[in-house]
């Protein structure tokens, strides 16, 4: 064995590096965040909530895009959450133990970390090859898909923090399952259910690749879920490749509104969590 | 959140032996939970279906070759997947290599060296690098990271390592900034939290006896770290490794903006590339429907999904293995 003085060195060296990328990782967050700042506040002005998508050089603004996006989100959480809670209370409940919870969950599992780009080809050749186009319900249908295993994971592991003597207990009064599960276990976990809601949010808000090939965007004002509809990862993607400079401004003004959404949204999430656990 | 608490034998024992008292209104509730567990599988099944038979003409037209052929020529229409492929796994490859020593650096960091009430907050802005969209780290990699790399990296690796034989290989080209090398450094930032938190939760499920066993003989920290508590998880971390792989095979906005597009097979890191998913994002859009182009890129979505598959299958049953046991 190595003398002691070599191993208290080496043990000092390992610490100091170990300690460098621990602040090396958070010195590439700040730098992410700086530049969205830097870059995205001086674009940032009334115009971008108040005006659509407009001709480079026109003074155009994301309004259309922010509102597309709010639609699609609203709608796959209208469509995700009920799915994603009832999967995530089979799993926990009745499912608990049996071989088909055990796969339900390995899928979904798959399901959330599969790459979302396929779940955008996956809704194209399902909804918007025979229907006949790009639509905001295509769009939305693809955000549910991601925001359904998120639901699912964090319903699961909620129910399983409620004691089962709660469960016992509105069983030993003769409550029917359904009463127990809705007014009992529900309502115990409902904090962190709600967090897993906003966990889901927060991730299909930012997801670009599944929107390509499905809402695909729209820079015109537009309403119609049956037709293309625009979004804010789509507008930010074709502005920030694109030549014109106040495009790329534009650009920047969009990922900053994106980033501090879906921060706010999982620092609070994550300091609710936190408190559950 | 990799683990998920599972109940005892008793507590399922006690749910099975539960008999309904609502007649009408439970068998529809239970009905529904079901049919929505149910429903997961049948997405997976659908999605992996679906993608599968968009993509067979094209699978039919050029054959099992499809998979390794390194030609991909929209004029002439002949489609392979091999630079793909070959992309894919190399950009997540080099992301894990990039990614790995770190995570182990701040696990160890997190566990062991930390600050008891700094531990927590450090830990929630790393996991914020996960929560960063896609779409905002290929932006901050083609408007900063991309010029950096051109101007400051590429110039001096080429001069001295591009000289050398074999090696220098890797390092051949115009110093563009975009090309393989950058997406494995993007995609490594973009893994880097996933790793660490499993890590993290591994290592903190370490007895605390078998550490200060060791520490009661005289281990340093670091001895502790390499010699009790990595190999006890060993598996487990094995299994968030491939979870960071697989993350890093499907990642496409980030990818797409830095890696340079380009669908030429080639051994210099600093030569642009493609991966599956970024050839899907980029030439989709001119791609029409019925398209051999089309039925192209939907089996290099099939084969995407695969690979995808099989990794994070792979280390799902690690992670629970080890968790649980």
């Amino acid at each position: 064995m190595a003398s002691l003085a070599r191993r208290r060195t080496t043990d000092y060296v390992v610490k100091a590096i170990s300690t460098g990328f621990a602040a090396l990782s958070l010195v590439l967050l700040a730098w992410i965040l700086w530049t969205l700042l830097s870059r995205g506040l001086p674009a940032l002005g009334p115009h971008v909530f108040t005006k659509i998508t407009a001709p480079p050089g026109a003074g155009g603004g994301l309004l259309n895009a922010i509102v597309g996006s709010l639609i699609q989100i609203g709608v796959a959480l209208i469509v995700g959450t009920p799915i994603g809670l009832m999967c995530g209370t089979f799993l926990a409940e009745n499912g608990r133990g049996t071989q088909v919870a055990n796969v339900v969950r390995f899928v979904n599992d798959v399901l959330l970390s599969a790459p979302s780009i396929l779940i955008g080809l996956f809704v194209y050749q399902l909804l918007v090859v025979p229907f006949g186009g790009f639509s905001g319900w295509a769009g939305s249908a693809a955000l549910a898909i991601l925001v359904i295993p998120v639901v699912v994971r964090t319903t699961e592991d909620m129910l399983n923090l409620v004691p089962i003597g709660l469960r016992e207990a509105a069983f030993a009064l003769g409550a029917p399952q359904w009463k127990v599960v809705t007014f009992i276990t529900w309502r115990a976990a409902r904090a962190g259910i709600v967090t897993g809601i906003l966990l889901a949010l927060a991730r299909a808000a930012g997801e670009t690749a599944p929107l390509l090939f499905t809402s695909l965007g729209n820079n015109g004002w537009s309403l119609n879920m049956s037709a293309p509809m625009a979004s804010l990862p789509i507008a930010i993607y074709q502005y920030a490749a694109s030549p014109f400079e106040d495009w790329v401004a534009l650009a920047w003004a969009g990922a900053l509104i994106i980033t501090v959404g879906v921060l706010t949204l999982n620092v609070l999430s994550r300091l609710a969590l936190a408190k559950m656990k | 959140m990799a683990a998920s608490i599972s109940g005892t034998e008793a507590d399922t024992a006690l749910i099975a032996a539960h008999k309904p008292t609502g007649r009408v209104s439970d068998p529809i509730f239970v009905g529904l939970l079901w049919a929505s567990g149910i429903f997961v599988l049948v997405l997976l099944g659908l999605i992996i279906a679906m993608l599968f038979e968009g993509g067979l003409p094209a699978l039919r037209e050029f054959g099992i070759s499809f998979l390794w052929s390194t030609t991909w020529n929209p004029v002439t229409e002949r489609f392979g997947a091999g630079v793909m492929v070959f992309g894919t796994v190399a950009s997540a490859v080099i992301a894990v290599i990039v990614a790995l020593p770190l995570s182990f650096g701040i696990a160890f960091f997190l566990t062991e060296i930390a600050p008891g009430p700094f531990r927590r907050p450090i830990g929630v802005a790393i996991q914020l690098l996960a929560a960063v969209p896609s779409i905002i780290y290929g932006m901050w990699g083609f408007f900063i990271v991309v010029p950096l790399i051109a101007a400051y990296v590429q110039p001096p690796l080429i001069e001295w390592l591009g000289p050398i034989p074999l090696l220098g290989a890797l390092f051949q080209g115009p110093p563009l900034g975009a090309g393989m090398l950058t997406a494995g450094l993007i995609l490594a930032l973009m893994i880097l939290p996933f790793i660490t938190a499993m890590f993290v939760e591994v290592l903190e499920s370490v007895p605390p006896m078998l550490k200060e066993s060791a520490y009661g003989v005289g281990a340093t920290s670091y001895e502790v770290y390499r010699n009790v508590s990595v190999p006890y998880g060993r598996t487990a971390m094995v299994g968030a490794v491939m979870l960071g792989l697989g993350r890093a095979l499907g990642e496409t906005m980030a990818v797409t903006f830095v890696i340079g597009n380009a669908t030429r097979m080639s051994a210099s890191l600093f030569a642009p590339g493609a991966t599956i998913a970024s050839t899907i994002a980029n030439e989709f859009p001119e791609a029409s429907i019925g398209s051999l182009k089309l039925q192209s890129l939907l089996q290099l979505g099939f084969i995407l999904f695969v690979i995808s598959f099989i990794v994070l299958a792979l280390s799902r049953l690690l992670v629970r293995s080890k968790l649980k046991g």
